[in-house]
């Protein structure tokens, strides 16, 4: 090797110029197709976006795209179904990712012990993921439907309903309905990301705990749940703003009705975009939208420095 | 102890069972009204299943409607996106895990904007912009949009993957004389397939089931994917309960079959995508 090396002493000089600048584009070059249309797929437009929010932007208006200052802000100030649609998001996502979190963490904790035939439990219970979220809504949509679905049926027998009823077409129970859907549909990815935490812990911790003669619950406390915590904080964080978003279900289980009960801030805005073809407050909305979800993050991260620095 | 410990497995085994059940119930439930005939739907509507099964929907479905086209259509921007996800992902995501550059301190936190900020926002200045481009109604749209939307956590987890690899493999082919993208393609990236697998797979499934963008884009029959086209088939036709559901039930399937080749990786590589994106 070292024999190698001399002999190729020239060669690899005269090569070392054109290794240098190689050296240091390549990273760009790596890196370059994603970030081109990064760029210019999503950058641009959220700025373009921004911009029609102080623009009467109407899709089929050709003489539209003026500026309007901040006549959709003022417009939306006054605007109940927004108000209503922001009390909707707050139940909304808070009862879905109070759900899914509970429901994930106790199927976790279930598949962390070894059983047999754990692997085929796993894959059954987790395939509600991959179901493409429009069927996940129109499947929920059917089993609610008393022509066809079975659950009002059930729900009758029970006593718990008057007559087999859809309780999407029910004002005060439809929003039921897409967040039952969510739940189904988002109970395995918390259970993944917990299960994956779960597993990380050390074994040895727990018999140590054991023979020190603690219990179950003392042991769940007090080992699993400090391990979990990180994973927890940043998944149920994440998921919040994700779900916060998550117009879907929604869309295809109820399209915002019945009297707009079901109707969150993002399917607003792409009603606003879609039905209405009203590009520029659809966009008002939206930059609201997104400064209330900035501040949320924020206040988290504020949150946790207070917290981390009292600890 | 012992009967605690047989009624604690018992009890274990039990809420299993009922998170299977759970999780099955509405899929199953699905084929059961695609494989009922007509007749029997209404007078046998609560019965776990018919007292006669037919295959009339799923023929009707395949040979008389437009579902064929719709499968088809998401079946190629599905298809190309992961393709093309997974080839620009495993680049940027390379060099993410081996390199450090200038700027890769703003990319990662464009990268991690792009994960906080709604889509639905994007929704009305994306169709904006490709209508001039006569981008949209066209599957190449989508293609380009989808992704742009799924680039930053592909790279994510094929950077996790690439962490996972120990460098001195590369140091050692470098020695040998070999480039830096040699050693990438024919030493790491063989050692990625799972992971390449797994991003494959989750991108698929993403492009697969996205709706907003495709309704919004795309209007007519000829480009539309599988989730507008049922959505519209529901909101014209919304009696022909066994023929929608057939129409769901194939909607399904590659999505299922991607599931099932991917699982293995499932707790491996969303730990590793969900934690740092």
């Amino acid at each position: 090797m070292v024999f190698d090396a001399t002999a190729g002493f020239p060669e690899s000089r005269r090569r070392s110029l054109v290794d240098r600048i190689t050296r240091h584009a390549e990273p760009y070059l790596y890196t370059a197709p994603a970030l081109i249309l990064i760029v210019t797929i999503m950058l641009a437009p959220l700025v373009l976006g921004l911009s029609y929010a102080f623009r009467d932007v109407h899709l089929l208006n050709p003489f539209s795209g003026g500026y309007v200052g901040l006549d959709h802000f003022r417009t939306l100030y006054d605007d109940d179904n927004f108000y209503r649609a922001l009390r909707n998001t707050l139940w909304w996502t808070g009862a879905s990712v109070l759900l899914q979190f509970v429901f994930g963490l106790i199927l976790a904790l279930l598949l962390d012990r070894p059983f047999a035939g754990r692997a085929i439990a796993q894959a059954l219970v987790f395939l509600p993921w991959a179901v493409p979220t429009f069927l996940t809504g129109l499947n929920w949509a059917w089993l609610f439907n008393p022509v066809i679905g079975p659950l009002p049926h059930w729900l009758y027998a029970l006593g718990l309903m008057n007559e087999p009823a859809n309780i999407l077409s029910n004002p005060q129970l439809a929003m039921w309905g897409p967040i039952i859907a969510n739940v189904w549909w988002g109970i395995p990815f918390f259970a993944i990301t917990l299960l994956a935490a779960l597993q990380a812990i050390p074994r040895d911790l727990y018999e140590a705990a054991a023979i020190d003669g603690a219990g179950a619950f003392r042991r769940f406390t007090s080992i699993t749940l400090p391990f979990l915590a990180p994973t927890i904080a940043i998944t149920v964080l994440l998921r919040t703003v994700w779900i916060s978003n998550f117009a879907d279900l929604i869309i295809v289980m109820t399209s915002g009705g019945p009297a707009d009960r079901t109707q969150i801030v993002a399917s607003y805005i792409f009603t606003q975009a879609f039905r209405a073809l009203d590009f520029g407050y659809a966009s008002a909305i939206a930059l609201v939208l997104l400064v209330l979800l900035l501040a949320y993050s924020m206040l988290i991260v504020m949150l946790r420095q207070v917290l981390m620095d009292r600890a | 102890m012992n009967s605690y410990s047989t009624f604690g497995t018992a009890l274990h085994r039990l809420a299993i069972l009922c998170y299977v059940l759970f999780a099955l119930f509405p899929l199953f439930w699905l084929l059961k009204v695609s494989v009922t005939p007509n007749d029997l739907l209404y007078s046998e509507g609560v019965r776990m299943w018919p007292s006669r099964m037919s295959f009339e929907h799923f023929r009707f479905v395949l040979a008389h409607s437009a579902f064929p086209v719709f499968f088809r259509n998401s079946m190629i921007v599905a298809g190309a996106t992961a393709v093309i996800v997974t080839l620009l992902a495993s680049l940027s995501g390379y060099a993410l895990s081996r390199f450090t550059f200038r700027g890769k301190y703003w990319l990662v936190a464009l990268m991690l904007l792009t994960q906080m900020f709604p889509l639905v926002m994007l929704v009305a200045p994306i169709f904006k912009m490709l209508s001039p481009l006569g981008l949209t109604n066209s599957l190449t749209g989508l293609v380009v949009v989808y992704t742009a939307f799924n680039i930053p956590f592909a790279t994510f987890l094929m950077q996790s993957f690439f962490d996972g690899i120990p460098r001195e493999l590369e140091e050692a082919a470098k020695i040998d004389g070999a480039t830096r993208f040699m050693a990438f393609r024919q030493i790491v990236l063989p050692l990625t397939l799972p992971g390449i697998a797994a991003t494959l797979g989750f991108v698929f499934t993403a492009a697969w089931s996205e709706l907003l963008f495709a309704l919004m884009l795309i209007s007519g029959n000829s480009a539309a994917t599988f989730p507008v086209g049922l959505l519209t088939f529901v909101s014209k036709f919304s009696v022909d309960f066994g023929q929608m559901m057939a129409a769901g039930v194939l909607a399904l399937v590659p999505a299922c079959l991607f599931f099932l080749f991917i699982q293995r990786y499932l707790v491996q590589g969303l730990t590793a995508g969900a934690v740092k994106g």
